[in-house]
């Protein structure tokens, strides 16, 4: 296999594109701090932690579709950023759960065990939370010599997290389910690209 | 000056400074629009000293109103479209008085009186609201229910084309609203029916031109831009209820002894709450209406009636 050259100016773009929201959110944080409520709204910590929440499944929706818009474009060079967007995603969820702990629910340890047991949209979250952080880990290129054909079976752990996590939104959206039927079709769409070249190479080894 | 009710505040509350600074900042904001002190009622029953007002562009710009779209800020930007002159009220079931009635044909010479109430919204956050209304008991009253009267059902406006929400294609909620009360919850005292809030009329994303409010119960029991009443004898099914009546039941007293699958109930966010400060607070039952209202539920066990 040829070796893919690396295009360093698009993998620039693409992380400045990936930390725009977080930007933003840098400048509505300012303008609570400044002024209470102009930033984040009346209720600053669940405002904060919805938006991290919307992010962090667009994040992961991202990092998910890298291989297959590689694939679909014949961009091979996207292969060298796969990594990076994952890592963006992890990032996300990190600020996302470290929120809900430090803003939230304040460090209340009681409130915290009892959401964890109680609530299965948590539950879900942080089942989810618990993969990701494990490929996160992994991520490394020591962690993935050492893995070898284990690393893949252990990165499949995507095609749980991504669920987990659409059911954590799901469980918690109480009506107005507009975006989660378009994470839900982006998803699916995904996997459909997986199953159509899954067969195409079965049928091609036989 | 109106020689009205006492206020049921304990003694040693009475002289707190911070409930008297609360009521000297009240009748700052509203006594500039309510023209003499006549209508400075002293209904505050069950105030605490630290129930601080919330300001008014949190209470007019934060709100659950799902027809208008689900984003708290949704109300505030869309309700403007809503039509409520003139304002119909269909009243009908078990009544000697029932058919469509104008809206001011059925206030006319009632006068709203000041009602300062805490608001406990099921997603643990709440407010501190002073409301504008006119006793429930009152209004339903001139329609004479008759004795197979045991529950009062309420119905919201449906009209999509002034509504986003009803047309929405990703809810899932059947329209009408509907919510309902028992008689002799309808006829507590605490129930009124809202007309203004802050001294003012009340706007549309807080469900002009009237909504009900039963300030014990979770926010979404106080139904918003009533249309309809309707007098029955069987317990209506409330629309959170029947979209998940493992979560919401009939009665929803604010209880912070019976948990939600989605949120404790044990401690709510006093709003405005800031980014390193949630202003948690524990929550009390009956949302602190204990004294007037648990009576009403003797003898049942309010763990399966939530």
């Amino acid at each position: 296999m040829a070796k893919i050259r690396p295009n360093n100016t698009l993998k620039l773009a693409l992380a400045v594109l990936a930390s725009s929201p977080l930007a933003w959110l840098v400048y509505l944080i300012a303008l609570e701090i400044a002024e209470p409520t102009s930033g984040l709204g009346p209720d600053p910590a669940e405002g904060l932690l919805h938006y991290l929440g919307e992010w962090s499944m667009i994040m992961l929706l991202v990092a998910f579709s890298v291989t297959s818009v590689r694939r679909i474009f014949k961009q091979p060079f996207l292969a060298t950023s796969r990594r990076m967007m994952g890592l963006f995603a992890f990032a996300y969820v990190v600020l996302h759960l470290l929120a809900y702990i430090l803003l939230y629910v304040e460090l209340s340890w009681q409130l915290l065990l009892k959401d964890f047991v109680e609530r299965t949209y948590i539950t879900a979250g942080i089942a989810g939370f618990l993969g990701l952080l494990a490929m996160a880990i992994t991520s490394t290129k020591g962690w993935r010599r050492r893995l070898g054909q284990n690393w893949l079976r252990l990165h499949k752990v995507i095609y749980l997290v991504v669920p987990l996590a659409l059911l954590h939104l799901i469980w918690l959206r109480k009506d107005g389910f507009g975006d989660i039927a378009l994470y839900l079709l982006w998803f699916a769409i995904l996997l459909g690209e997986r199953g159509y070249r899954v067969k195409r190479f079965r049928k091609a080894a036989t | 000056m109106l020689i009205g009710k006492s206020p049921k505040i304990p003694t040693s509350e009475i002289n707190s400074e911070t409930t008297y600074l609360n009521r000297r900042k009240f009748m700052g904001q509203s006594a500039a629009l309510i023209a003499g002190a006549s209508l400075m009622s002293t209904a505050q029953a069950g105030l605490r000293a630290d129930d601080e007002i919330t300001p008014e562009d949190i209470v007019t710009q934060f709100n659950n109103f799902y027809e208008f779209g689900t984003d708290k800020s949704d109300p505030f930007e869309n309700a403007h479209t809503m039509t409520t002159d003139p304002w119909t009220v269909n009243v009908s079931g078990e009544a000697k008085k029932t058919g469509d009635f104008a809206f001011e044909d059925i206030i006319k010479g009632m006068t709203a009186e000041e009602r300062i109430y805490r608001f406990r919204c099921v997603e643990a956050w709440s407010m501190v609201v002073p409301w504008m209304g006119i006793s429930l008991k009152k209004i339903l009253e001139q329609f004479e229910p008759t004795g197979n009267a045991k529950y009062v059902e309420f119905k919201t406006l449906v009209r999509p084309e002034e509504m986003p929400g009803q047309s929405s294609f990703f809810s899932s909620i059947d329209w009408p609203y509907t919510e309902g009360l028992r008689m002799d919850e309808a006829y507590n005292p605490l129930s009124i029916m809202v007309t203004g809030v802050f001294g003012k009329e009340l706007p549309n994303q807080n469900g002009a031109p009237w909504r009900l409010m039963v300030p014990w119960k979770y926010g979404f029991k106080s139904v918003k831009s009533i249309v309809s009443i309707r007098f029955t004898d069987q317990e209506p099914i409330n629309t959170w209820q029947q979209l998940q009546a493992s979560e919401y039941g009939f009665y929803a007293n604010v209880n912070p002894s019976v948990s939600h699958p989605r949120w404790s109930q044990a401690s709510e966010r006093r709003l405005p709450s800031t980014l390193f400060n949630t202003n948690r607070r524990p929550t009390l039952p009956f949302n602190g209406y204990a004294e007037e209202v648990a009576h009403l539920y003797k003898g049942m066990d309010l763990r399966k009636s939530f």
